[in-house]
């Protein structure tokens, strides 16, 4: 009898949940529809081609910085992730370690806005060491309210093993929470993730009086589950529109990025510039 | 009540004389005797090489003030299974009120009994008395020890009571006695206006509160909760299954208080009293009002989970208690189909489980500061604290600028050796790390003042430079103070990484 009353209740629950899917679906309306839906679109070009038309949300995506100066970087690109894949002002949920704090200093609540995440919806964990980080992120995972979720952990802890990343994906995936796992100082590279990216600090496009221009990204794509590992690309990140886009072509071939071969997607250029 | 250790010279002949002392005036003087110590007339301020004179070899123990008012907590967290009123009453006295309580013990003499014979066989000697004003309770405590007084009944009970238990002053109590006024009665009996006038107008109001004609309120140690449920075992629990249930059977009473009352409670508090007399408490805290008996048990079970020093059953819990503090009203709302609502809670859900189980300190949001020092401009608090205030950032960043202010920032901001190709102008390299970085492109400077209504003596202007490096990495650099004003030459500083 009663087996067959929690039962009951289960099925209804599941079924709301689906129900409450497709309506923040159908309202999230441009960006596709159904299962379609649950992929985030980084630069609408050559890196969403590349990975099947768009990074896919309530997954767990790995971001590794190509060095370990290279860790801001890494976040800010983390950020940009999540920023695209949270709902539009849900909340986003960052786990950090102290040690964290002590290489890259701690996270500024200006720089958060300037780069387009208003601070009152970070909501900010401070852990010590990898276990707790990882438990916690199991739970934050299956949180269905949060946008999107941010586990920082440094270095290869022992506790990151496929099992723990196996079981963040499975949880990512039951609640189309998309978490990122940003991991300075990573050296082993498991399975578990949807995508690995390593990310480097690119010389941003100058401004005028030779100002940095806004936050760039090189790019690689390590991993992929469904596909060749691709890149390299620079996107640099439009706070303003919160996405990601390739540098605008540059007048002065000295400026040109140090790629060479990898000249900046002048396809995506191109096209904005008709627009 | 009166401690007399007895427990750690258990081994010890029980004939010989205990004595516990204390330094005062440069020498050892008795703090505390036991009673074949009382019996062979060492009291309490006696000198200790006097006492050591008159009996050859008493055992002698320093008072450890720390450790006495540990135990005296003790005692009164396993006070609070009476009542949740209990107050310090200076000394090693507690006071009880347990109106309205009395009768769930069998009434009020049966509870001094048992309160009494727990805590003998705890090994702790204490006196007792009930009385219908505190202040005649804690002088028929002191004097007539056991005595229960029916209500109405003060004035006669304590009339026969020496004049020093009203609690005055050394000086003021002295000159009664000099007045030839022994007992309490001799007080009685005289008119209040001449007594005020000679011994002061505090006689008189002690009087009047010696004999209930003026209430004087106790503070208890700790909060009264809200809505309170409890379970009394005659058979103690030990079992982690049984103290869950427990929990739950709990958690749904006092779901059912709180919803009488149309609200919900913030904070939750578990208080598992062992049977020897250990007293656990452990405490949840929710961001929203709450009242979902589930929700408390989830917070519980995390806690419980995380406890650094485990819950110890030992012999088992006889008394378990939930109270619910910090209420405020909380009205049940009807969830739309999209979830909108429920999306809160569960955010709401997760910080709260996260903060029981790592401690609410550790899930922090932003909070912005009125001011221009980027370190100053944002404090981090723990959600739960913070759950009330609305936290609005203006949006400084005009459109179409890069980020003007770095997405992390050190503090303190770290030191680096920077060459400028102009005394005020960006720097050309720097060395930070000890690793060389060859400035590419720089934007500066933006000045920022200290703030002179809090400056302190040493603060300087600071001029910030938001600089790339030739591998692409930005930095946000300043250069403290002016060149050619200090007597130094500018410092350069690191303080923040921009992505």
């Amino acid at each position: 009898m009663d087996g067959k009353l929690i039962d009951g209740k289960s099925t209804a629950r599941v079924c709301i949940e689906a129900l409450r899917r497709q309506v923040a679906a159908i309202e999230a309306g441009a960006e596709g529809e159904g299962e379609a839906a649950r992929r985030v679109a980084l630069d609408r070009g050559a890196v969403d081609a590349a990975l099947g038309g768009g990074l896919r949300a309530g997954m767990l995506h790995e971001v590794i910085p190509a060095a370990i100066a290279d860790a801001p970087a890494s976040s800010g690109f983390a950020l940009g992730i999540a920023l695209r894949a949270a709902a539009k002002g849900a909340p986003i949920l960052w786990v950090r370690t102290r040690a964290a704090a002590r290489e890259t200093g701690f996270l500024h609540a200006d720089g958060l806005a300037a780069l387009g995440l208003d601070p009152a919806r970070l909501v900010l964990v401070h852990l010590d060491g990898a276990v707790p980080v990882l438990s916690a992120g199991v739970d934050i995972a299956r949180c269905t309210a949060l946008g999107a979720a941010i586990l920082e952990l440094w270095g290869d802890p022992k506790a990151l093993d496929l099992t723990s990343e196996r079981r963040l994906l499975l949880a990512a995936e039951q609640s189309g929470v998309t978490v990122i796992l940003l991991r300075p100082g990573a050296r082993a590279a498991r399975g578990g993730a949807e995508t690995r990216w390593s990310v480097a600090s690119g010389p941003a496009r100058p401004l005028p009086m030779n100002a940095p221009g806004p936050p760039t990204f090189d790019l690689k794509l390590l991993r992929h589950r469904h596909g060749p590992p691709a890149g390299p690309w620079r996107l640099e990140w439009n706070r303003d529109e919160q996405r990601f886009q390739p540098p605008p072509l540059l007048r002065d071939p000295d400026a040109v990025p140090r790629f060479g071969s990898l000249a900046p997607d002048s396809r995506g250029a191109l096209r904005r510039r008709a627009s | 009540m009166r401690r007399i250790p007895g427990a750690p010279f258990a081994a010890a002949p029980p004939e010989a004389p205990l004595l516990i002392v204390e330094k005062a005036k440069g020498a050892l003087v008795i703090a505390a005797a036991d009673p074949a110590a009382r019996r062979l007339g060492l009291a309490p301020g006696l000198a200790l090489a006097e006492a050591r004179a008159r009996v050859p070899d008493p055992l002698v123990a320093e008072r450890d003030a720390a450790a006495d008012a540990a135990l005296g907590e003790r005692i009164a967290d396993w006070c609070d299974r009476y009542t949740p009123l209990v107050a310090e009453d200076g000394g090693h006295a507690l006071m009880l009120d347990i109106t309205g309580v009395a009768h769930l013990f069998g009434g009020e003499a049966a509870l001094l009994q048992d309160c009494l014979s727990r805590l003998a066989a705890f090994g702790i000697t204490a006196r007792g008395a009930i009385a219908g004003a505190a202040d005649a309770a804690r002088a028929l405590a002191r004097a007539t020890p056991g005595s229960v007084v029916p209500p109405g009944h003060e004035a006669s009970a304590v009339r026969d009571l020496p004049v020093a238990l009203i609690g005055l002053e050394a000086a003021a109590t002295t000159a009664l006695m000099r007045a030839g006024l022994k007992t309490i009665g001799d007080l009685l009996d005289r008119p209040r206006a001449p007594l005020a006038a000679r011994f002061g107008a505090d006689c008189v109001t002690r009087l009047a509160r010696l004999t209930g004609l003026a209430h004087h309120p106790i503070s208890p140690r700790r909060l009264v909760p809200v809505a309170l449920a409890e379970r009394i075992f005659f058979e103690p629990i030990a079992r982690t299954e049984d103290i869950e249930a427990t929990l739950a059977g709990l958690a749904a009473d006092v779901a059912r208080l709180l919803e009488k009352r149309g609200e919900g409670g913030r904070r939750f508090e578990a208080v598992f009293y062992r049977v020897d007399g250990h007293v656990r408490r452990i405490a949840v805290a929710t961001t929203r009002p709450n009242r979902d008996p589930k929700a408390m048990l989830t917070l519980f079970r995390e806690r419980l989970a995380a406890l650094s020093d485990p819950l110890e059953a030992g012999f088992g819990f006889d008394l378990v208690r939930l109270g619910s503090f910090e209420t405020e009203p909380f009205a049940e709302v009807a969830t739309s189909l999209d979830g909108r609502a429920r999306a809160e809670d569960a955010v709401a859900d997760l910080v709260d489980r996260l903060g029981a189980r790592f401690g609410p300190e550790h899930v922090l949001r932003f909070l912005p500061q009125d001011t221009h020092i980027p370190e100053r401009r944002a404090r981090l608090v723990p959600v739960l604290s913070a759950a009330g205030e609305v936290a609005s950032w203006e949006d400084a960043v005009p459109a179409g600028e890069p980020p003007l202010r770095p997405l992390s920032l050190f503090d303190p901001p770290e030191p680096v050796e920077a060459l400028a190709e102009v005394p005020d102008g960006p720097p050309l390299r720097f060395r930070w790390r000890r690793v060389l970085h060859k400035v590419a492109r720089a934007e500066g400077p933006e000045r920022i003042a200290p703030e002179w209504w809090r400056m302190a003596d040493d603060t300087l202007d600071r001029d910030y430079y938001r600089v790339e490096d030739e591998e692409g990495r930005r930095f946000w650099l300043y250069r403290e103070g002016f060149w050619g004003h200090e007597a130094t030459a500018p410092r350069w500083y690191l303080h923040g990484l921009f992505a």
